[in-house]
């Protein structure tokens, strides 16, 4: 009697703990282009998730650290190899380039009036909503340091962090959703 | 829910969003349901088909109940309860 008791007792234990290891209602996403497009489907997925109250981290790394750029920020004391990088890449999400169609730019402008026409929020808009929705972007460090980045030109973003790889990891796997774009 | 059983319905909240485009539908649910009680309900008016398949969706989520949809001519009347 007492020994079933028991068995019941840790196959109880074994359930609970399994439980308690269930991955959270949380979304990861690396997010490695600068498409306009991409940056644009990226954001929507996240705006979308906050509004569901899921928890949204964004890793930014490689190209769409771009994107993050304040083109009215200005740097000092860059090497000449950052400061190729530096004037070879768009400066912040509105000179994000589309991946398709681009045209010389035309392209781009186009989607742009579109989207204006029929009430698409723009990618600086939602970047905006997912700031006041708590959304967490985390930027690469080691990115960063690749295309010679300094803090001191990145956007004004509430919840704006740097980390490396282990965060992310450790963010995703703890994390229902992981996406990669 | 029928037609006539949601026209009938005492709505606590109507919120407009046909002027939005996804995600903008579900943020402006999201931002208006915290101003009604348990039990009352709430209307969303979107012009955006995804909102209709939406709505239900973040209701299974959050616990609310998905009442039904109303189509009126170019836009969608998305009734649920808190």
């Amino acid at each position: 009697m007492s020994e079933t008791v028991d068995e019941k007792i840790k196959a109880l234990e074994k359930k609970v703990e399994q439980l308690q290891n269930q991955r959270k209602d949380q979304l990861s996403m690396v997010i490695f282009s600068n498409d306009l497009d991409r940056i644009l489907a990226a954001l929507v997925i996240a705006v979308g998730a906050a509004a569901m109250d899921t928890e949204v981290k964004l890793f930014f790394t490689f190209w769409a650290i771009s994107a993050l750029r304040d083109k009215n920020k200005k740097t000092k004391g860059k090497d000449m190899k950052s400061k190729m990088f530096g004037a070879m890449l768009p400066r912040g999400i509105s000179q994000l380039k589309l991946s398709k169609m681009n045209m010389e730019g035309m392209g781009k402008d186009m989607i742009k009036r579109i989207m204006k026409h029929k009430n698409i929020a723009s990618p600086e808009e939602l970047l905006t909503t997912a700031g006041e929705l708590g959304v967490q972007i985390d930027i690469c460090e080691m990115s960063m340091d690749l295309m010679g980045f300094k803090k001191e030109e990145m956007i004004d973003y509430p919840n704006l962090g740097y980390c490396g790889v282990a965060t992310f990891l450790a963010d995703a796997g703890e994390s229902s959703i992981q996406l990669f774009i | 829910m029928t037609t006539e059983e949601l026209t009938a319905l005492t709505v606590s909240k109507s919120v407009d969003a046909r002027g939005t485009s996804c995600p903008g539908p579900l943020l402006a649910a999201k931002k208006a349901i915290g101003q009604i009680e348990t039990g009352q309900v709430m209307e969303v008016l979107s012009a955006d088909e995804g909102t209709r398949r939406d709505i239900p969706k973040w209701c299974t989520k959050k616990g609310y109940e998905y009442l039904g949809t109303i189509e009126e001519s170019g836009f969608y009347k998305i009734f649920l309860r808190k």
